[in-house]
């Protein structure tokens, strides 16, 4: 019993794929989201849709074009350390960030009116929708799919660095192909304030 | 020949996502059905043939695929769930209730494939 004990210890136990402690949070802020939706409340609305946008924003840009070049420099090493404590979180942090903005913004464009083929930027509402389904659609596939398939991967006794470095690879590119498309949501949305 | 999985999920929820944003377009009025309940047919074969890929695709890490796939169905149903509430909150009713709950399904299915595929795909 001593020796399976002792056997038990040896042997490292893998980290959960998603950091359960984050689910915590992320289960408020969809509760919270949830409820800003049900009772109508277009404080809670706005705070969701502009808080997210602008992370989700932020967060796309900065992972495309600042943590990619310097990912691509650093030492194979190096970049499985910084994968392995990055990649978790974002698996929690993006698809939260994704809906709150989109939740919110679906219901505060049918508050508005903006919803309405009557409003007279109903085209630029419609343009809005085909930018976001781009972005859906590169982060379901691609963006997603690598964050969670390097995690298991990193779960290996020995990760293959050319699987990591491909995956990382992928969704820095996906980040950064979100990120630019970030930039015509902004141009879209700036023009629906003004 | 090395299936297209992540290609034709990324055209399956395309199709998914143009029949929401047509049907979502005309809102408050009812948008003629026959163009979404086309875009919904090509979504699913489009989903259809990628499940008949893998099936025949030899030495597939299954075991891995159901695992990934099990836990991602999972969170997508509650993401659909929340995404139907939204809809019928907003009083979308009948028919177009209808075909949006499958694209819905069909979205909720083709997300749980592409990260199974892309971990399995990886696991020999």
């Amino acid at each position: 019993m001593a020796v399976a004990a002792a056997q038990e210890q040896a042997v490292p136990r893998a980290e959960p794929i998603v950091p359960v402690r984050g689910l915590v949070p992320v289960g408020a802020i969809i509760a919270a989201l949830v409820g800003a939706i049900g009772a109508d409340w277009t404080w809670g609305l706005d705070f969701f849709h502009v808080v997210g946008g602008g992370m989700w924003t932020a967060l796309d840009l900065f992972m495309g074009f600042i943590i990619g070049p310097i990912m691509r420099s650093l030492p194979p090493p190096a970049r499985v350390e910084l994968t392995k404590k990055l990649m978790p979180k974002m698996l929690l942090i993006m698809p939260t960030l994704v809906t709150m903005t989109l939740g919110a913004g679906f219901q505060l464009a049918r508050h508005n009116g903006m919803l309405n083929t009557a409003y007279n930027l109903h085209g630029w509402v419609v343009a809005s929708m085909i930018v976001v389904a781009i972005m859906a659609i590169v982060a379901l596939a691609l963006l997603q799919p690598a964050n969670i398939a390097v995690l298991f991967e990193l779960r290996r006794p020995q990760p293959r660095p050319e699987v990591v470095q491909g995956l990382m690879r992928r969704f820095i590119y996906a980040a950064a192909v979100t990120g630019a498309m970030q930039v015509a949501t902004l141009v879209i949305m700036t023009r629906l304030a003004s | 020949m090395k299936p297209r999985v992540t290609e034709l999920g990324m055209l399956s929820i395309g199709l998914v996502a143009a029949g929401v944003i047509y049907l979502a377009a005309y809102l408050p009025k009812h948008a003629p059905l026959a163009p979404a309940v086309v875009l919904l047919a090509l979504a699913a074969a489009a989903l259809a043939g990628n499940f008949l890929s893998l099936t025949r695709q030899p030495g597939f890490a299954w075991w891995r695929f159901r695992q990934v796939a099990g836990w991602m169905v999972l969170v997508y149903l509650v993401v659909a769930g929340m995404l139907e509430f939204t809809f019928v909150y907003d009083h979308t009713r009948g028919s177009v209730l209808a075909v949006m709950t499958l694209l819905l399904g069909v979205f909720t299915l083709n997300v749980p494939l592409l990260s199974g595929w892309t971990v399995a795909r990886f696991e020999n």
